[in-house]
């Protein structure tokens, strides 16, 4: 039994140990993916070994990833990049590589396409009306306007483009980003925020106007990746080079439309695309439903093992702790219970400084919240025992580890089995958000799923995960029967 | 010899504390049975639990064959007595004959020998072996309080202890447990503390009969001389209750 728990333990730990070249990384929405999945593509065109940790979180987090070196490159934004990672440096390609440098990080210069804010008009109005540049709208004054909501409270969102413009418009609409597109295809509205790369553009319903002022900061595409790159890979630097001015607006529009509104995987729309951009045929067919299960499963079950490996040999002595000595014990249980009322997003995200991302961090937050259960459990099961058997025990002669181990433990076994189940169901539903951090699992199916709003690879991750619980709380089960005399497990006939 | 002098103990902490035993001077010679009678919360359990070390006094001191009761030496006092608990304080993740066995291996007797003692001591107790591969949930009062009597008496005690060891069982067990226990104390030759809240029982195993009240010795003898002497209130309210003794030297006792 034993045996098998360690055998797996290894072996899960294992699978993540054979590192590729080159790690790229890339944040959590469709274009960020598109972007990680040609970077990957190149690097391999170029016969660079490169694997791609796709949706692994927000910028702070792929910064940081990057920083500490689990990943060597990702795709960002220069407006992103002037404003949250190097604050106050203008966003140009020369003055970012400047104020990158000194981090040991550097940027190719622009993929060709700048995802910025834009301002989409009806298509048959704008020709009717000739409206092409932001400019024009001045003459239009009673177009209704309807905007993303948090577009209409940035001061860069439209209070300053309106006073940029010196904007008429007055019948102007607060509502949901999603819903203030779909109102301007059927017409309820005339014009609307949208980004310039956005999937749900339909060209041939709206027209994006010029931003004749250059209102907007650009956006352009470039990938940041670490500058040792270029000794300890050679030629990595330069294959990412080679993505440089090949993609326009219209073109990763599309490539956003084919992933989002085709439902097609980001891997297989990034392997055409280059193959059309570079000539030449870039295969990458992406891994069938068994393959990304296998994944899943063998990452979850790493976080979950490892998490309740050390759970338990945390928790069964800090529980014993609290029961033989009731000073710290107070303590210990009142700690322990703390931890359990951190939101677990927060909890992941205090580990991320600490561990950086990946497994390790969400092992760490998941073994914390494996504790409660088992301590209090553990503490709970030794305090039931009787008094009468404890001075049966005292007056048979047992003290110290002997009472403990012949007498205690095996009368506490029940609950804190029970501790250790309760833990393990707990943790493998937790363990779902280790996917915000990099960690993969089946939360990243799920997360995938939320951003693409696909219920089936929703499913592809919640399924599994309830699978596991249940194959795990039979396991228990089987435990259960070997570890806790039947002496406790038998009811009074 | 079992002697307790001047012994007071205050179990709790602070204005919760309760004086239990106070000032108890008791002896028992050896091979001699007392029962210690009184009602609830009258400090007997509290006698047994001193002689063990369970309970430290404040005052006064517990000597067992001449040994004083103290941390250094309870652990050989213990092990020279048996304890028998009202329900038997058998471990339920054992079974009834690991449950026995237990003093015999605490001791690091090899299995031959735990096996051939635990043979002659189911005899003993009249228990029939096939019970000792059971565990205490699925066997009867009885037999839990026989397998309880063969643990306490697997090293073969100098002292038997034993605290209401039939309060729980039905009459007719009992009275064939008490037949049992009787035949044992008288072939077995061991000094005994038996703890009961019964006056008929006490009587029917000794006449050697200490009446606790409040923490203190208030009459000892045999049945005829502990019930006599009507007018102390403890002692005759408590006789009283016990209206179907049949009390060979007070003459009119309220059963007849």
């Amino acid at each position: 039994m034993l045996k098998t728990l360690v055998t797996i333990l290894v072996l899960t730990v294992a699978s993540r140990s054979t590192m590729a070249q080159v790690v790229v990384g890339s944040k959590n929405f469709t274009e960020g993916v598109v972007v990680g999945d040609l970077a990957m593509l190149v690097l391999e065109s170029a016969g660079i070994e490169a694997t791609h940790r796709s949706a692994l979180g927000g910028t702070r987090v792929l910064f940081e990833a990057l920083q500490s070196g689990q990943i060597d490159a990702y795709g960002d934004y220069t407006g992103t990049i002037s404003q949250e990672l190097v604050p106050g440096t203008p966003p140009d390609e020369h003055a970012l590589r400047a104020a990158l440098a000194p981090l040991g990080l550097g940027i190719t210069s622009s993929l060709g396409f700048n995802d910025t804010y834009a301002i989409a008009v009806r298509r048959d109005l704008a020709e009717a009306r000739g409206i092409e540049t932001i400019s024009d709208l001045r003459s239009h004054p009673d177009l209704q306007f309807g905007f993303g909501n948090e577009f209409i409270g940035r001061s860069d969102g439209w209070p300053g483009l309106r006073d940029a413009y010196g904007l008429p418009q007055e019948d102007v609409r607060g509502l949901e980003h999603d819903l203030a597109v779909a109102a301007l295809r059927d017409g309820s509205i005339d014009a609307t925020d949208v980004y310039t790369t956005e999937a749900k553009i339909d060209p041939r319903r709206m027209v994006l106007l010029e931003d004749d002022r250059e209102f907007f900061p650009p956006y352009q595409s470039v990938i940041v990746h670490r500058l040792d790159l270029s000794e300890r890979v050679p030629g990595a630097i330069e294959a990412l080079s080679r993505l440089e001015g090949r993609f326009d607006e219209a073109e990763m529009q599309a490539m956003n439309a084919s992933v989002e509104i085709d439902g097609r995987p980001e891997v297989e729309v990034a392997a055409e695309g280059l193959s059309v951009v570079m000539g030449g045929e870039v295969v990458a067919s992406a891994a069938t439903l068994f393959d990304r299960l296998t994944t899943t499963t063998l990452e979850h079950l790493r976080l979950v093992l490892v998490a309740m490996v050390l759970g338990v040999a945390v928790g069964v002595p800090l529980g014993v702790a609290a029961f033989r000595l009731p000073r710290i014990g107070h303590w210990i249980l009142g700690g322990t219970g703390v931890l359990q009322t951190i939101p677990s997003l927060a909890l992941l995200v205090f580990m991320i400084p600490i561990l950086g991302i990946g497994a390790a961090p969400a092992i760490a937050a998941l073994f914390l919240y494996s504790l409660l259960p088992i301590v209090r459990n553990t503490e709970l099961g030794l305090r039931g025992i009787s008094p009468e058997l404890q001075e049966s025990a005292a007056v048979l002669g047992f003290g110290g580890w002997a009472r403990f181990r012949r007498i205690e433990l095996p009368l506490a076994m029940p609950s804190i089995l029970a501790g250790i189940r309760t833990s393990t169901v707990m943790i493998i539903g937790f363990a779902v958000l280790g996917a915000l951090i990099g960690a993969g699992g089946y939360g990243q199916p799920i997360l995938n799923g939320v951003r693409l709003l696909d219920e089936g690879l929703i499913m592809e991750g919640a399924i599994p995960a309830a699978v596991m619980a249940i194959a795990a709380q039979g396991l228990l089960g089987i435990v259960e029967r070997h570890a806790v005399s039947r002496g406790l497990r038998i009811r009074r006939s | 010899m079992i002697s307790l002098e001047c012994v007071s103990v205050r179990l709790g902490n602070g204005r919760l504390a309760t004086q239990v035993l106070d000032g108890m001077d008791l002896t028992v010679d050896r091979g001699r049975t007392l029962a210690l009678v009184g009602p609830s919360g009258c400090g007997k359990s509290t006698v047994l639990r001193t002689i063990l070390g369970l309970v430290q006094p404040d005052r006064g001191r517990v000597l067992v064959d001449g040994v004083l009761v103290e941390p250094a030496t309870r652990a050989e006092v213990r092990r020279r007595t048996g304890f028998v608990i009202q329900n038997g304080g058998l471990f339920p993740h054992l079974t009834g004959g690991q449950n026995a066995a237990l003093p015999g291996v605490r001791a690091g007797w090899d299995t031959s020998r735990v096996e051939e003692r635990l043979e002659a001591l189911s005899e003993l107790v009249e228990l029939d072996p096939a019970t000792l591969h059971r565990y205490p949930i699925e066997l009867s009062g009885g037999q839990r309080q026989r397998i309880a009597l063969m643990r306490a008496l697997m090293l073969t005690p100098d002292v038997l202890l034993l605290d209401e060891p039939l309060g729980a069982l039905d009459p007719r067990i009992r009275w064939r447990l008490q037949k049992l226990l009787k035949s044992l104390f008288e072939r077995l030759g061991t000094t005994v503390v038996i703890v009961t809240h019964d006056l008929a029982e006490a009587d029917w195993f000794t006449d050697d009969i200490a009446l606790l009240h409040e923490g203190r010795l208030r009459r000892r003898g045999p049945l005829s001389e502990v019930a006599e002497n009507r007018d102390d209130d403890f002692v005759s309210a408590f006789v009283e209750s016990h209206g179907h003794l049949r009390l060979p030297t007070a003459g009119g006792g309220p059963a007849c």
